[in-house]
């Protein structure tokens, strides 16, 4: 197919999407995939049948809606209504209801904050599109970006837009993805690579998951332009094994791109050739750490090595590799689309765009939510996320997952963005965040983190390996009343010795749970404590 | 020294291991194929076994210290078989947060197993997932690849007996 080709294609799928009068949406994420929607889309189609509606309505499986907590979540599009928590038994309802008042007893209010104070770009078409076809993405705008890429663009103007847009890598480091790109287009190399790191390792976070699972065109288009940008002709998907809904769904969606000459040699008939591979990862959360990941990709155990050099330079197979994040090439198209201009209006000085959140944990509306750099936490926690459930305080959140740590509540008002997240002691990290009520303890919290850390470590340095063992023992000394505050003040300096002398990332931010929990929560931690050894015998 | 470098034979006459040969071909026999490899192996058998290692070690010319180091440093590769009826228990954050200690508690009292293990009759594994994703329905218990949300120690419990008494 030919640039013009495809846009033909594209008006006319736009034509046939809007055929019809009414569009019912039903949610297929994995989220509301477990509650039953695939259940509750058979009996919508059933009941369209049954009335005889089958030339004005039509059912459409599209990806994340946003409240995981009410699914199975419906949504009719044109007519903007939502509808939660539905069951099978609803279908013949609604269906009846089309084109009437809508069915008030399941009924979800678009208008409260969950819905009007999020900015979607990069989930843009979640839950509009149906993820499992190319045709849908197209007809709403979809590879338009790579069209123009290819057709007027030469690979430094790409680098120059995504560098004045002010993205930065949304895997949670926070580097400039211009100054990566531009590193990787000038590097000396035979041939080179563009890996997509789909390792969502964090525990609690899903956003890669749902970009995959809703939008999976968007990351291929991302990653294409990246290509062309640093000069590339193969690019990796590195995802877990545990998202099999996501894997599936990339995979058609690359079959569907080859189809249409939008992947695989001479892309749109040009002198363009790229193409991507899909490698699984297998349940190690180092290979979310970029050395590491180029290991597994090569069949190899996920070991990091020291940087530099840097993928940029020599990763994959000793080439320059290009590595980035899901929710980062997702970002890249509309980038190409609006202008660096349009990306970098919203955010902040330093942190520019949206950002996506999986919100989790003890608060009303769980999900994913896409917000505005520079957004408060608590209009986040208190306003789109609905609040504590069961009259509870919120006492801390925790961001950044087993690498972040906890914010507690007098520091809500605090504004997201990469700097400030860091000089409370947490990060920004791939947008997990858990929200911890009152009743939990942030000693058991800490403790949670490091035995995760202590189970990912892969072993090879001697400072996280080793140390990630000590702290947790002494973690669990302290919670079972067994410390003196000599094992706190082993516990900082352990602390201090990991974060400096560990080799990657994991062992790094290691002790972050603990150092900023100590920070804010000391008091938990002096509760538990037992006197020592010498203040007794001053006592006596 | 080994310099027949020909293809070996499977380890027995099982129609499956064309499905293996399959993957590793897709690969060209590269050594870089060894995760694909055992990935397909265990969806194939359910675990990877000695036999497996031995014959993809030498499709692949990997040495078989490298598979087994392999094999044992990814969670996801089980060296053991399953039981009939398999209960992940999520232990992400969310799921942490709301009480999946609790349900992994039960479920180790009922059925007198730490994670990872088999009842002896075979019937149940008991296993843990880092995170299913699956966070807005916390907490999460995948029975035999259903993920069920929002579940409780009685809920699970309930489930399980229903295994074993089928």
């Amino acid at each position: 197919m030919t640039p013009d080709e495809i846009r033909v294609s594209a008006k006319k799928y736009r034509a046939e999407r809007t055929k019809k009068k009414h569009h019912v949406c039903v949610c297929m994420a994995a989220g509301c995939l477990s509650a039953g929607s695939d259940v509750v889309k058979t009996a919508l189609e059933e009941n369209i049948e049954k009335e005889g509606l089958g030339d004005s309505c039509e059912v459409r499986g599209v990806g994340c809606l946003g409240l995981c907590s009410a699914g199975p979540l419906v949504s009719l599009d044109k007519e903007r209504v939502l509808y939660q928590n539905v069951k099978p038994h609803h279908a013949g309802d609604i269906i009846k209801s089309l084109g009437k008042e809508p069915v008030k007893e399941i009924q979800c209010d678009l208008d409260q904050p969950f819905f009007i104070s999020q900015k979607k770009v990069v989930l843009e078409n979640s839950g509009r599109i149906d993820p499992e076809r190319i045709e849908d993405y197209l007809a709403v705008g979809g590879y338009s970006a790579l069209i123009e890429v290819l057709t007027n663009w030469t690979s430094s103007e790409v680098v120059d837009e995504v560098t004045q847009s002010g993205l930065r890598g949304r895997g949670g480091g926070g580097y400039p993805t211009g100054l990566k790109w531009s590193t990787v287009a000038k590097a000396d190399g035979t041939e080179k690579y563009v890996v997509c790191n789909a390792d969502e390792g964090d525990p609690g976070a899903f956003m890669d998951r749902c970009i995959l699972e809703s939008d999976p065109h968007r990351v291929i288009e991302g990653m294409t332009i990246a290509s062309f940008a640093v000069g590339a002709k193969l690019g990796y998907v590195y995802v877990r094994a545990e998202y099999p809904l996501a894997i599936d769904r990339l995979r058609k969606a690359i079959q569907q791109a080859k189809k249409f000459d939008l992947l695989g040699a001479n892309i749109l008939g040009m002198p363009f050739s790229f193409d991507i591979e899909i490698r699984l990862g297998a349940g190690a959360f180092v290979c979310g750490e970029e050395t590491a990941l180029i290991a597994s990709i090569e069949g190899k155990r996920g070991n990091p090595r020291p940087r530099p050099p840097y993928p940029a330079e020599r990763g994959v197979r000793n080439q320059p590799t290009l590595i980035n994040n899901v929710e980062t090439y997702a970002n890249i198209a509309p980038i190409i689309r609006h202008g660096a201009e349009w990306y970098s209006g919203m955010g902040t000085e330093s942190s520019k765009g949206t950002k996506v959140f999986a919100l989790a944990g003890q608060i009303k509306n769980t999900g994913l939510i896409e917000v505005p750099m520079g957004i408060s936490l608590s209009e986040i926690i208190y306003e789109i996320g609905g609040g504590i459930p069961g009259g509870k305080k919120c006492k801390a959140v925790q961001t950044g997952g087993p690498s972040g740590g906890c914010i507690p509540e007098e520091h809500l008002n605090i504004s997201v963005d990469y700097e400030s997240l860091k000089s409370l002691g947490s990060i920004m990290g791939s947008g997990g965040m858990i929200v911890i009520d009152e009743t939990a303890n942030m000693v058991d919290v800490a403790q949670y983190f490091m035995e995760f850390c202590r189970s990912e470590s892969c072993g090879k340095c001697v400072p996280c390996r080793v140390g990630t063992v000590q702290m947790h023992k002494l973690l669990e000394k302290i919670s079972a009343g067994d410390a003196t505050v000599d094992d706190l003040t082993l516990l900082i300096d352990l602390c201090d010795l990991v974060r400096n002398t560990s080799l990657c990332g994991l062992g790094q931010t290691a002790p972050n749970p603990v150092l900023s929990t100590l920070r804010f929560f000391r008091d938990e931690y002096a509760a538990l404590l037992k006197p020592s050894s010498a203040t007794a015998a001053a006592d006596e | 020294m080994r310099t027949d470098f020909s293809k070996p034979a499977p380890p027995s006459n099982d129609k499956r291991w064309k499905m293996i040969d399959a993957a590793m071909r897709r690969y060209g026999h590269k050594p870089h194929a060894l995760i694909e490899t055992l990935h397909t192996v265990q969806s194939v058998f359910g675990y990877l076994d000695d036999d497996a290692f031995r014959y993809v070690a030498a499709s692949l010319r990997v040495p078989l210290s490298k598979v087994y180091g392999v094999a044992t440093f990814y969670h996801f590769f089980r060296l053991k078989p399953k039981g009939e009826h398999t209960c992940v228990v999520c232990t992400g954050t969310a799921c942490y947060i709301k009480g999946a200690n609790q349900i992994m508690k039960a479920l180790e009292d009922e059925l007198g197993l730490r994670a990872g293990e088999t009842t002896p009759d075979n019937k149940v594994s008991l296993m843990t997932a880092r995170c299913v994703g699956a966070c807005g329905l916390a907490p999460v218990v995948v029975m035999d690849e259903e993920v069920v949300g929002q579940m409780t120690p009685d809920k699970v419990l309930e489930r399980v007996q229903a295994w074993r008494e089928s």
